[in-house]
């Protein structure tokens, strides 16, 4: 362990805001790329059985 | 003897099938999640925590941890998306169009977080958020590629249409792959070169690199389970007529 308290830690030796900001952008950036495909999914599949419905009611 | 040779090995056919890809990629899934969930917390928990700070920049130079992962996976995606858009071209295999065409919108973010890291810590390293440098403009021409394949994909409406021209696209701007890395040696830059070298043993000591190794690691496993999801995605809505799509539906 590098840090001798918890503020130590969050202050990074006065480059705090710089390592925190990037740590956030990138937790956004992989959260975004899970998030979006996993949405996406789940709006193709209800329109699929949307669409399936559909074409067995009018058959 | 008029049998043609099969030179290529079986697997390369049977990605050629949507849905033993589809299936083949479900099961591969849920390993490569575990993979990237553990190795990024391993890798974040060590490179913020444990690792040592740098001589020189002290503890603003962690941002390494982020920066050099995404920059060397928003190369590696671009490769892959050329290769795949070629495959696409070559042997018009419908699952390399769509491989190539999931790419782009990782590759953009991954292309946006090196930038974006390198500018948090160009700010207090070199005293600025941005310079004209080889390595930086470079890198920016690659986002701008990523960005153009994508608005080519929005812009054309017929899908073959639109992986030919994303891929003609994306193999031209392969150039520029070299160029970025090539960048810090060939012109007088402000970046520092590659921390990581095939060929030699890494300048930093083990406590720096070990959790930047894994944090790599940890980055092309997301990589690979982002990819294989809007992969997936692809494959369902360009296959949504075909009949084991349906059954697949009905069975949810």
């Amino acid at each position: 362990m590098n840090f001798d308290s918890f503020s130590d830690f969050i202050a990074m030796g006065g480059h705090g805001f710089y390592v925190w900001l990037s740590y956030a952008i990138a937790l956004v950036v992989v959260v975004i790329n899970i998030v979006n495909p996993a949405l996406q999914k789940k709006k193709i599949v209800s329109d699929l059985v949307r669409r399936l419905r559909r074409e067995n009611k009018s058959s | 003897m008029s049998e043609k040779k099969n030179w290529m090995p079986r697997w390369f056919y049977q990605l050629a099938s949507p849905r033993w890809s589809y299936e083949i990629m479900g099961k591969l899934l849920p390993g490569f999640a575990v993979a990237a969930f553990l190795f990024l917390i391993a890798g974040t928990v060590w490179a913020l925590l444990f690792a040592p700070p740098e001589a020189y920049q002290g503890n603003s130079y962690r941002i390494i941890y982020i920066h050099v992962p995404s920059a060397l996976l928003a190369q590696s995606c671009y490769m892959m998306m050329a290769i795949a858009g070629a495959i696409g071209l070559i042997w018009k295999m419908k699952v390399a169009d769509m491989v190539a065409k999931s790419c782009a919108p990782i590759g953009a973010t991954m292309a946006v977080l090196a930038l974006a890291t390198g500018a948090i810590w160009g700010k207090p390293t070199w005293g600025s958020w941005w310079v004209w440098d080889a390595r930086l403009t470079s890198m920016l021409i690659l986002l701008f590629l990523y960005l153009g394949v994508i608005a080519l994909y929005s812009a054309i409406e017929n899908e073959a249409m639109a992986a030919k021209s994303a891929a003609v696209l994306a193999l031209v701007g392969l150039v520029n792959i070299p160029i970025i890395k090539y960048s810090v040696d060939w012109w007088n830059t402000l970046h520092q070169p590659a921390t990581f070298k095939l060929t030699e043993r890494p300048a930093m000591v083990p406590e720096m690199w070990l959790p930047l190794l894994v944090m790599v690691i940890g980055f092309y496993c997301f990589f690979a389970v982002s990819l294989m999801m809007r992969t997936r995605n692809e494959i369902l809505v360009r296959e949504r007529r075909a009949s084991w799509v349906k059954e697949l539906v009905e069975k949810q």
